[in-house]
């Protein structure tokens, strides 16, 4: 190959990797010009916290689409894990436990990682499809919280309950914190660890990682958990920023997930992925929202407008990658 | 057919360049009415970038093609189409989930009423199977067929192409990479049976027995120009690879003096449905092939050492250390066994990862420190594999889809060196492998059984069994048929031993 055509190939790789990243900036600069109420500390913080479970929730979509699979129960898991530490939490006169917030934050998480096991199961020990085995944990996780809670709200949470979502620490919000802490670890194991590697292996020739003596089972279910182990901690941003816990929380969360791990240049054939992608996805779509709801667009539109804008950025990915 | 007849195909200086690449530099060639000519050459020697433009994918920069004395306008696939150039690929273009008729009437459907003529359909279906000797029932999904019914329904898709047209030229690229024996002498038959009734015929594989079998005239391709074109017979196949190659490939197979060490792999009396009872010792720094004809079960003898199919009986013994087959896979591998499949895209690669990645995938955990993967060290590990393996790629971070097939090869190779266990299992190392990469490969196994491993391959390919391997067990439905060693190692001994001739009185 000739330098400028190394040299072009470098070009093309940077803009193949950097595409999201451009067009986030780009809507930045969009927004910044139409309305003056976009481009404050305040607005960019908002947005943030707003994004937070959705980004949460990402960033375990990322490991299982990187698989090749997906995770249709994250909305149903985060509310399932939410309503059983509500329950845990709230007190005996609400109809709970009235046990300790750590307890409870600790049964949110369990409940997730055990959702998760599930899917993990159903999916790498009887071989169902990731779609139907996580359909199927969907319909199941919320007919449980519904179940569990009646169908309605777990009022009365400890105050303590509600840090993740309501306080902040030298003046940033702890959901802001949890979210990049995560987001970050995420990357290092998607990129630096054997999950990960063994997760985008998966993703783009699973026989031939079984036929490299790889146990294909625990390393899948384990990815599995980590994304019920997100929806929970998602939960319990989510509980902490409404402050009751609902059965019905969580509606369409996976899609937004998902659509946020497209526009962030992961394929749902699996193989390839990455976690700034998805944080730049969150982040997209969120400064989307945020500007059309300053601009007083309709929600209706908003739906329309992000519609088009996930549809764009798989039309996108597939010009830029053949 | 006269003499004095224009070729069907002709092809004058043909040249293409993709930017600073010149995949094509002068390609000559020619086929006449009721010829197979034979076409030869490396991978990354023009074969499809010369088909593709004969198809009307590509413009070339210069040159000519002539279909019965008439210019063929370049880049336009419908007059190429028209002027009878059919292609058969590799890979299929059937739709598994139609039916053998509609796929053969794909895209021009009989109608009336504006409702596909199923009748009309199938009744001509039938006709055009017949034309290639397949008597199946039309109405079956393509799914349903193996690959040597789904190849012939190609054919019989390319043959009323070619009628349309009023004739032309018919190219088969590698047909019998992926048939059985029986199905490639079916093939052969209808090759043969087509050459009869007049047509032009291209014919691309590797296999040199095959092109003696099928060929009349052969051209090579070298380095995207025709370098070397005549009848067969006066062709020795050592002058053959010397055109491909460019050069002398004196020793194909490396001298080995085998010095055996240990036993390493021992197996008694090992049987699963339909196979077995297989006893056999494999020491260290011993080639022991596995030949038979497909479906003898040599590849799963393979598969069963490796624990790739459950439910096998009697013992394994890795280095004196008992393996269970429950174990799979994982297990062999942990025991010190390595397989290099023989589908190396579906089951030995991830295409997409970088080469780096794909060397490491069986030895990732060593280089884990404190949870997270060591890139130094796997990038360095990855270096000196490249170096040793001659690996060609722009740099470990390539893609290992976009290798050659010999390059791909070294990777799965590499990953198991990577790995350093005492016994490798090879399932057909060279298959869609060109000459020069097969060398390499042959050069590599030699030092590893002279590094003290002990490999077992298995190969279709005859001569590469009786020059690699020290030893020969020869597999006939499903049952060792006997061991051959030495001097009494000849084609004709374990074609014997295979088909279950005895030698006569």
């Amino acid at each position: 190959m000739t330098t400028t055509g190394v040299a072009s190939e470098m070009v093309r790789g940077w803009l193949q990797r950097s595409m999201p990243l451009v067009a986030l900036l780009l809507l930045v600069v969009l927004f910044s010009v139409l309305s003056p109420r976009f481009l404050s500390l305040e607005n960019l913080a908002n947005i943030a916290v707003q994004s937070s479970h959705i980004g949460l929730i990402a960033v375990g979509m990322t490991l299982v689409i990187a698989t090749g699979g997906i995770d249709l129960s994250v909305g149903s898991v985060l509310a399932l894990s939410i309503c059983a530490a509500g329950l845990a939490m709230a007190p005996p006169d609400a109809g709970g436990a009235g046990l300790d917030f750590a307890w409870g934050w600790g049964i949110g998480l369990l409940t997730g990682a055990l959702a998760g096991g599930l899917n993990g199961i159903l999916i790498s020990g009887l071989g169902l499809s990731p779609f139907i085995a996580t359909l199927g944990m969907m319909s199941i996780a919320r007919g449980v919280a519904n179940v569990m809670t009646d169908g309605m709200p777990v009022e009365d949470m400890p105050e303590a309950a509600l840090a993740l979502g309501a306080s902040s620490v030298a003046g940033v919000p702890w959901s802001i914190l949890l979210w990049a802490l995560l987001a970050g670890l995420g990357g290092v194991v998607l990129g630096r660890t054997r999950l990960g590697r063994y997760a985008c292996a998966m993703g783009s020739n699973e026989e031939a990682l079984r036929l490299a003596g790889v146990r294909i089972g625990p390393w899948k279910t384990a990815l599995y958990v980590l994304s019920g182990l997100l929806s929970a901690a998602a939960g319990l941003v989510f509980l902490g920023r409404v402050s009751n816990a609902q059965p019905t929380a969580g509606v369409g969360f996976e899609l937004d997930a998902i659509a946020a791990v497209v526009i962030g240049g992961a394929s749902l054939m699996g193989g390839r992925g990455s976690m700034a992608g998805t944080v730049v996805g969150v982040a997209l779509m969120g400064v989307l929202r945020n500007g059309l709801v300053l601009m007083d667009v309709s929600a209706f539109w908003q739906q329309l407008v992000i519609g088009v804008v996930v549809l764009v950025a798989v039309l996108l990915d597939r010009w830029r990658t053949t | 057919m006269t003499v004095a007849a224009p070729p069907v195909l002709s092809v004058r200086g043909l040249r293409k360049a993709f930017g600073a690449v010149r995949a094509l530099s002068g390609v000559d060639l020619e086929v006449r009415a009721g010829e197979v000519l034979v076409l030869l050459g490396e991978n990354g020697a023009g074969k499809s970038t010369l088909l593709k433009t004969l198809s009307g994918m590509h413009v070339p920069d210069a040159g000519e093609v002539r279909i019965r004395d008439k210019v063929l306008p370049f880049g336009n696939p419908a007059a190429s189409e028209a002027a009878g150039i059919v292609t058969i690929y590799q890979e299929f273009n059937l739709v598994p989930d139609l039916t053998i008729a509609e796929n053969l009437f794909l895209g021009q459907e009989p109608h009336r009423l504006g409702l596909v003529d199923h009748a009309r359909m199938r009744r001509e279906a039938t006709g055009m199977l017949q034309r290639v000797g397949l008597a199946v029932d039309p109405g079956r999904k393509v799914r349903e067929l193996g690959v040597a019914h789904a190849q012939l329904v190609e054919i019989a898709k390319a043959l009323s192409r070619l009628d349309r047209s009023g004739g032309g030229v018919l190219t088969l690229d590698e047909p019998t990479a992926a048939l059985a024996d029986h199905e490639i002498a079916v093939l052969h038959g209808l090759v043969r049976d087509l050459r009869q009734r007049g047509q032009a015929i291209i014919y691309i594989s590797h296999r040199m027995a095959e092109l003696r079998a099928i060929g009349d005239r052969v051209t090579v391709l070298r380095d995207g120009a025709s370098v070397c074109s005549g009848p067969l017979s006066d062709l020795d196949d050592d002058a053959l690879i010397r055109a491909m190659v460019g050069r002398d490939v004196a020793t194909l197979y490396p001298d080995r003096t085998p010095s055996l060490g240990e036993p390493v792999l021992e197996v008694v009396d090992l049987v699963a449905p339909g196979f077995g009872p297989v006893t056999m010792t494999v020491r260290r720094g011993e080639i022991v092939g596995l030949a038979g004809l497909m479906g003898s079960g040599r590849s799963r003898l393979l598969r069963l050492l490796y624990g790739d199919e459950s439910g096998r009986g009697g013992n394994v013994r890795v280095a004196g250390r008992e393996l269970q087959a429950r174990q799979g896979p994982a297990g062999a591998v942990a025991a010190g066994i390595g397989l290099v499949p023989e589908d190396r895209k579906n089951e030995g690669l991830a295409l997409g990862m970088p080469v780096r990645d794909n060397l490491a995938l069986a030895s990732l955990e060593r280089h884990v420190r404190a949870g997270l993967l060591q890139s130094e060290g796997l990038s360095q590990s990855a270096k000196n594999l490249v170096e040793r393996l001659r690996i060609r790629c722009s740099s470990i971070d390539q893609p290992v889809g976009r290798l050659s097939g010999g390059n791909q090869q070294k990777v799965v190779l590499g990953r198991w060196l990577a790995r350093g266990g005492a016994v490798l299992l090879l399932d057909e190392p060279t298959r869609g492998v060109d000459v020069g990469a097969r060398a390499e490969i042959y050069r590599l196994m030699a030092e590893l059984a002279q590094e003290g491993l002990a490999i077992v391959m298995v190969s279709s390919d005859l001569p590469e069994v009786l020059g690699m391997a020290d030893r020969v067990l020869v597999m006939r439905e499903g049952r060792p048929a006997g061991w051959m060693a030495g001097d009494a190692m000849t084609q004709e001994a374990v074609m014997r031993l295979a088909t279950g001739q005895e030698v006569g009185a």
